[in-house]
């Protein structure tokens, strides 16, 4: 009789030490890091790159894992992350920006900016507007003459629809007036190999491929509001003549669902940029050619809500 | 001759080790349903982060090699092909296996893969300049044709009938509409959120192939109706060796098949295996035999699918452009090293890129030694009970299945696929067109509408698809393809009456 009331008082004992707030010692065990694409991928790599110091006391204190959920553009994983995913701070995702927003405003997806919760922002790849080796267009000008005197048969390719290509076209299309055909290609690698293989045109497609590929490639402007540290000599689109933002740039971080505590929110905010910023990881993103920009949670706040805004506006003729 | 210069940084006893293990498990992995070349070298990425590049690359590309022949084993033994490149193995590996020759079957599979394999290699080293011209020649309109040579031969593949043939090739077809929109994005047949990713091919692949066989398994077993296996084959290496090299003609056109199917841009082993399958058949003087358990068969499609290793290496190392889907993985891999594929990469990091490419050729020799010293225990699987076998493979089915995406939705699919076509087995249809379709369908239907769009922006899309060398070339094969197949089901018929 005794030995069981000792076992039912442990046993409580044990149950209650369980409700006790879980974040207490939050985290007590690997965290995991949904990824919309498959492995492989510049999103995939990156996210594995920029969360290699994870386990260092003084950050997280936790190894982290990448849970990859390919399909239909990222929808799929998206679409689990805001829907099923836990929220006690044991599953984040990663976002790409326009991305998600722009396929938040044209689907019905269970994702939109207001059920999920950014903790750090670490990278921003921009468009480059781009055209073959041997094509005859030198700058941006030329390009534009070409399809005035030619409505239609100037064709861009981008890695698919809403993606940050195709914001960078739709922008693009509609700041110069030109009557310009978007090609949706099966992703970024395929739709470099139209523009390389001189297929279309031309192409927007990501500025780290892009430099990558210099030899096969022009690189007429960049789709950003300042010329990037490894493209010097290529002009902005505005510099260019053409009024187009930053609004495609690629943003690249990590978020978890709304739900989560926000305790759990706090500390992960206050620990996700250093993580970023870590040396050795900073050295990696350098030495692979991927463009760094490391965020706190409130910039990417901000920047989540402007672009909310802008695309809905732009893709509002689209739907 | 400057690949000669590196072999002394291959033969390290850390780069050895790496190759032998590599290889090993590549043989184990690309042998499990679901954990095609692929997924296993996408997981192997993560492992190479903390390695110098030329060893991650070493492990990388022996995981490549292995899987691409291991697929062939489960394809022999228990009929499920281990990844789409070995679905045309299937068709006469496991009729030898049933036949009691599993071993013959296996060692074939080995010699003729090392063969293709190292042939693709070499042409790796000695012709990538101009390969990596030609394969930026094929565009979307070049590959929509490729596809549509290789709907040409969906019908008469492993059908009882024609008709049987061209229905689950519609089937197969009608399933890779479903998902995305290839160019709008726009939802299609997606009535349940399962769908809403579409079915994946390898997910079809195994629901297709694996599921009729566990409850073909299960049904024998409670007939108690147990197979009878008297024999897996008393081949020796000699003779099978004699063999493999005595039927050259099937040797050299899955080699050159699988080839030039490597440089061309995304289509892979999935169609090298079978396109060179149908090929060898054609001008075989056994043709009959193939599809009961024919030697010449299981060389052509094996030889294809390993020497389309080396080639759709060209354009991912030269123009960054990937051969096949699992080079695109790959990609990933170099990137990460720091390596940047660009027609300087011989000169910028020639160490690198010539050990990588001399432990290819290291592989392939390892992949040939470790598989036949597998295949000697083939009979370990062979006499495995039915029940027990049946659950081992739905085990790897279903294991097999979620990891691809880790989407629970991949489960249901490949269940609601493999019991149709369990009972759409006992009505004559066969998986093979099906699998074909549902592979063939999604590329047709993305390249015809990029070229459609490009072509229509150029003024006239009719023109766009029909002019241009290879395109004409391509048309030309199409036709000659359907012509033959008529041609010789009228023959055979006039024989049979």
């Amino acid at each position: 009789m005794k030995i069981i009331n000792i076992t039912k008082v442990a046993l409580l004992a044990v149950a209650s030490m369980m409700l006790l707030p879980a974040q207490a010692d939050y985290p007590e065990k690997p965290i995991g890091v949904m990824v919309a694409y498959g492995p492989g991928g510049a999103t995939d790599f990156q996210a594995r790159i920029a969360t290699l110091a994870s386990g260092k006391e003084a950050l997280i204190g936790q190894p982290i894992y990448i849970l990859n959920k390919p399909g239909a553009g990222g929808r799929t994983g998206w679409n689990w992350f805001a829907g099923e995913a836990s929220q006690d701070g044991y599953m984040l995702g990663a976002y790409n920006v326009p991305h998600f927003i722009a396929q938040s405003i044209v689907f019905d997806t269970k994702y939109n900016i207001n059920n999920l919760e950014p903790l750090g922002n670490w990278g921003a790849d921009p468009a480059v507007l781009i055209v073959g080796k041997d094509s005859p267009f030198n700058t941006v000008g030329e390009l534009l003459a070409h399809a005035e005197a030619n409505p239609g048969a100037v064709t861009i390719s981008g890695a698919g629809k809403f993606v940050g290509h195709h914001i960078a076209f739709l922008q693009f299309a509609k700041a110069s007036g030109a009557n310009l055909t978007y090609i949706p290609a099966s992703g970024g690698v395929d739709a470099l190999r139209m523009v390389k293989a001189g297929e279309t045109v031309a192409g927007f497609n990501n500025l780290s491929d892009s430099a990558r590929s210099a030899a096969d490639l022009k690189i007429l402007a960049v789709a950003d509001l300042t010329r990037h540290a490894y493209l010097p000599d290529v002009p902005t689109l505005m510099e260019s003549g053409v009024d187009v933002d930053d609004s495609s740039v690629n943003f690249r971080g990590l978020m978890v669902p709304s739900g989560t505590p926000q305790d759990v929110v706090d500390y992960l905010a206050s620990k996700v940029p250093a993580m970023f910023n870590d040396k050795k990881t900073q050295g990696k993103m350098k030495s692979t050619n991927s463009p760094s920009r490391v965020m706190s949670r409130d910039e990417v706040i901000t920047m989540w809500n402007e672009r909310q805004a802008y695309l809905t506006e732009l893709l509002a003729g689209l739907k | 001759m400057e690949f000669l210069n590196y072999f002394d940084n291959v033969f390290t006893v850390y780069h050895i080790a790496l190759l032998v293990g590599g290889t090993f498990a590549g043989i184990i992995l690309g042998a499990l349903p679901g954990l095609s070349p692929t997924m296993s070298v996408a997981l192997l990425i993560p492992f190479t982060f903390h390695m110098k590049p030329e060893s991650g690359l070493i492990l990388l590309g022996a995981m490549y090699t292995a899987t691409v022949a291991g697929g062939a084993i489960s394809a022999i033994l228990v009929n499920v092909p281990g990844a789409p490149a070995n679905i045309a193995t299937a068709l006469d590996g496991h009729k030898m296996a049933q036949n009691g020759k599993a071993k013959n079957a296996l060692h074939y599979c080995f010699i003729s893969s090392f063969v293709g394999g190292i042939f693709g290699v070499f042409i790796l080293i000695f012709f990538t300049p101009p390969l990596a011209a030609l394969s930026l020649k094929f565009m979307s309109t070049e590959m929509f044709w490729v596809a549509i040579l290789g709907i040409t031969i969906i019908a008469t593949l492993d059908s009882k009938s024609v008709i049987k043939g061209l229905l689950s090739g519609l089937f197969g077809l009608m399933l890779a509409t479903i998902g995305e929109h290839p160019t709008n994005a726009v939802e299609r047949f997606v009535f349940t959120d399962h769908l809403e990713s579409g079915v994946h091919i390898v997910v079809g692949l195994i629901g297709l192939f694996a599921m009729p066989q566990v409850w073909n398994l299960l049904e024998n077993f409670y007939a108690k109706k147990n197979r009878v296996f008297s024999a897996t084959g008393d081949a020796t290496l000699i003779q099978s060796f004699k063999l493999v090299f005595s039927k050259l003609k099937a040797l050299s056109i899955g080699s050159i098949i699988g080839s030039i199917i490597g440089i061309i841009p995304g289509a892979g082993g999935q169609i090298a295996g079978i396109v060179a399958y149908d090929q060898s058949k054609k001008v075989s003087s056994n043709r009959e035999n193939y599809g009961k358990g024919e030697p010449e068969a299981i060389i052509a499609a094996e030889s294809a699918n390993n020497s389309m290793v080396g080639p759709s290496l060209i354009p991912l190392l030269t123009l960054s452009i990937p051969g096949s889907p699992t080079a695109a993985v790959l990609l990933g891999g170099l990137l990460i090293h720091g390596i940047f594929p660009g027609h300087d990469i011989f000169t910028k990091n020639p160490e690198v890129i010539w050990t990588f490419i001399d432990s290819l050729i290291i592989a392939q020799i390892l992949m040939l030694i470790i598989g036949l010293f597998l295949s000697r225990h083939s009979k370990w699987i062979m006499k495995v009970p039915d029940n027990y076998m049946a659950v081992g493979i739905l085990l790897l089915a279903v294991f097999g299945t979620y990891s691809i995406q880790n989407n629970y939705s991949d489960v249901l699919i490949m269940f609601t696929l493999g019991t149709l076509m369990y009972f759409g087995s006992k009505a004559g249809f066969s998986p093979v067109p099906v699998v074909l379709g549902l592979i063939l369908g999604t590329m047709t239907e993305e390249k015809f509408l990029l070229g459609n769009l490009i072509g229509n922006a150029k003024g006239s899309s009719f023109q766009h698809f029909t002019s241009g060398t290879i395109n004409i070339v391509l048309i030309l094969l199409c036709i000659a393809s359907i012509v033959y197949g008529v041609y010789s089901s009228r023959k055979s018929k006039k024989i049979k009456a």
